[in-house]
């Protein structure tokens, strides 16, 4: 199988110090976030890969770097073989990013109010001129809504059917490769679940692949083949999902199994996640979990871990047995 | 929030939703709203239709019978016996047909000069906001700037530049541009925070990353997409500033610098008048002042409701 996506090295980071003239009138330093750093993994065509992590862990940026809302400081984001921060024919370039679509967290932010849902849909085709007739209608059709819904406003329809909507206007330009935000979080239980198999029937049907960020280990569980921990803009542990969700090998992923909600875990003890995760612009020495770790030794604390590979699994802890 | 504009049109009129609306619902049930709404459509009505309501033409010189001078309102000339609603001035010209036309020229300076702030605000309020950086500081430190004078003395400098470009023979028949032009610029700040506030809260929406994600260019981003989602508070800004724009040109051709005599606006009428005040022909002052009050007034209480009608807060 050939890999879709592949990502290599992807490092990203903000400035985030205060305003040039405080800078200099307080002699401050200049100070930045490290977001993503050293970011690398594939995904093959038509898989899902599921990128999971606290908030603040990087995943939105990563998002937002593949889908080229966001430069990347270094490494490379490729698509279908194509380097999309250095290839410089811009037809290709532009066919390339014509591949790929997101969908985002807020169903309520992500559609202009202003905006009809059929102009809405069809934008992705109308802005490259294509041919947009009956097209917002066969889509709603596709999404399970109705194609008389294509002369409402957005304001007219609930969370579900908004992401809905926005799944529609995604697969519009017919990309290959969807980029989904959280799709679910903004979404009540039973909205998410019916949402869910729509993207994944989809997903099947129209043989995409998907990126798929999330905080949500149910969610995972349920639509990835591949699974990317991060954490603090690391990847700690990567594995197949089911592989993942059988042993997990990274004491953070541990803790993240052992805090999730399970259906099966009325009366049980549900161990808290230890701690919170750490100031990015200060991340801690050694292995960046280290503070948090029930398994940490003075050697986690001087000496970072890399992302080993064992198998399938690739793994960065001192301790992560092959 | 309630829109107007861009309701579907395939539903019953534009009109009948705007009843059934919120807004509609709130116009109703505000008396001040109603009344205002009423005044302002008969000073407009009255000065777009001057011409042929008006009974006099009072700038026709041939018409003017000098004998009908300072004649009190609704009493018979001593001389010719003609009587007029609201008297005549010094030349014999008819009040009430003088503030017709007066209106016209004070309705039209303060359109246009409103729709020129508001053209030149939004444009550079959206750029502002949406393209951040050094674009941002150089618009936004020459709004405060321009905020630290007074709105009439920028118009005075503005005013007092382009007569001085214009050569003297064209002055008059310039005087109405150049006045839009100078109270329109001196005017485009409040337009420009306000639409720059709001796009900067807009541009962070998903709805722009997915046009950006798309393709779409910035102007279109900006035009299409973040442009409609600002208006409502441009609205009611554009309100308030008609009634400062129309009190502004009154300020300036009172002041003797804005409509010159062949073309007098309100401003101009009272400047007139006001110098007859203490001789006894207090009409000639009084009915022109009396309509730019109860225009300026008409046009703030107007805003003043569309601005509680627009903020959910005060619901």
């Amino acid at each position: 199988m050939t890999s879709f996506v592949r990502i290599r090295h992807l490092s990203r980071v903000f400035d985030v110090s205060k305003p040039w003239l405080n800078r200099v009138l307080e002699r401050l330093p200049k100070t930045q976030l490290t977001a993503v750093s050293d970011v690398s993994f594939e995904i093959p065509e038509r898989q899902v890969y599921a990128l999971v992590g606290e908030s603040g862990s990087g995943k939105s940026t990563i998002g937002k770097m593949l889908v080229g809302l966001l430069p990347p400081s270094e490494g490379a984001v490729e698509i279908d073989g194509v380097d999309l921060s250095r290839e410089s024919d811009p037809g290709k370039l532009s066919a390339t990013r014509d591949k790929i679509q997101m969908i985002f967290q807020d169903p309520y932010a992500s559609l202009n109010p202003r905006w009809r849902v059929r102009d809405i849909i069809n934008e992705p085709v109308a802005a490259k001129g294509g041919d947009t007739r009956g097209l917002a209608e066969r889509l709603l059709e596709q999404v399970g809504l109705s194609p008389a819904d294509a002369v409402k406003y957005p304001h007219e329809f609930s969370g579900g059917q908004r992401q809905r909507i926005c799944v529609a206007r995604a697969l519009a330009s017919q990309p290959r490769l969807i980029v989904c935000d959280e799709p679910t979080s903004a979404l009540d239980v039973s909205v998410q679940a019916q949402v869910l198999n729509l993207m994944s029937d989809l997903q099947e049907d129209l043989g995409l692949t998907y990126l798929f960020i999330t905080h949500d280990l149910a969610v995972v569980q349920h639509v990835a083949d591949r699974i990317g921990v991060l954490y603090l803009g690391r990847l700690v542990e990567e594995a197949d999902a089911e592989a993942l969700f059988d042993a997990p090998r990274h004491p953070y992923t541990q803790m993240l199994f052992d805090a999730a909600p399970r259906m099966d875990g009325f009366g049980r003890e549900v161990t808290p996640p230890k701690g919170e995760i750490p100031d990015p612009i200060n991340p801690p020495a050694g292995c960046a979990f280290h503070p948090r770790c029930p398994m940490a030794e003075e050697w986690c604390k001087r000496e970072r871990p890399d992302l080993r590979k064992y198998g399938s699994h690739r793994v960065a802890c001192h301790f992560a047995q092959a | 929030m309630v829109d107007q504009q861009n309701s579907p049109v395939a539903r019953p009129g534009a009109l009948r939703r705007f009843w059934d609306s919120d807004m509609g619902w709130s116009f109703r049930h505000s008396p001040v709203a109603v009344i205002s709404l009423l005044v302002v459509a008969i000073l407009a009505l009255g000065a777009i239709f001057a011409p042929w309501i008006a009974p006099y033409d009072p700038f026709d010189p041939a018409s003017l019978n000098l004998m009908n001078g300072f004649t009190p309102p609704m009493q018979p000339n001593a001389f010719t016996g003609e009587i007029f609603w609201l008297g005549t001035d010094d030349q014999g010209r008819d009040v009430f047909s003088t503030i017709l036309f007066g209106l016209r020229i004070s309705l039209f300076v303060g359109f246009s000069a409103v729709v020129l702030a508001m053209v030149l605000g939004i444009t550079l309020g959206l750029l502002a906001g949406y393209l951040g950086g050094w674009v941002d500081t150089i618009i936004m430190r020459l709004a405060d700037v321009q905020l630290t004078f007074p709105a009439i003395l920028v118009a005075m400098l503005i005013f007092g530049i382009a007569k001085g470009v214009i050569p003297v023979e064209y002055r008059d028949q310039m005087a109405i541009w150049v006045l839009i032009l100078a109270i329109g610029l001196s005017d485009w700040v409040q337009f420009a925070r306000v639409v720059r506030g709001a796009t900067l809260v807009e541009k962070n929406k998903e709805y722009v990353a997915a046009a950006r994600l798309i393709g779409r260019s910035g102007p279109a981003i900006m035009l299409r997409h973040i442009l409609p989602n600002v208006l409502s508070p441009v609205l009611v800004i554009a309100t308030i500033s008609l009634a400062l724009a129309i009190i502004a040109e009154a300020t300036l051709s009172f002041l003797g610098i804005g409509a010159p005599p062949t073309q007098p606006s309100l401003g101009t009428l009272i400047r007139i008048g006001q110098g007859f005040l203490f001789s006894g022909e207090w009409w000639i002052l009084l009915f022109p002042a009396g309509t730019l009050l109860a225009l300026a007034l008409s046009v703030n209480l107007l805003g003043d409701w569309l601005r509680d009608a627009l903020n959910p807060k005060l619901r």
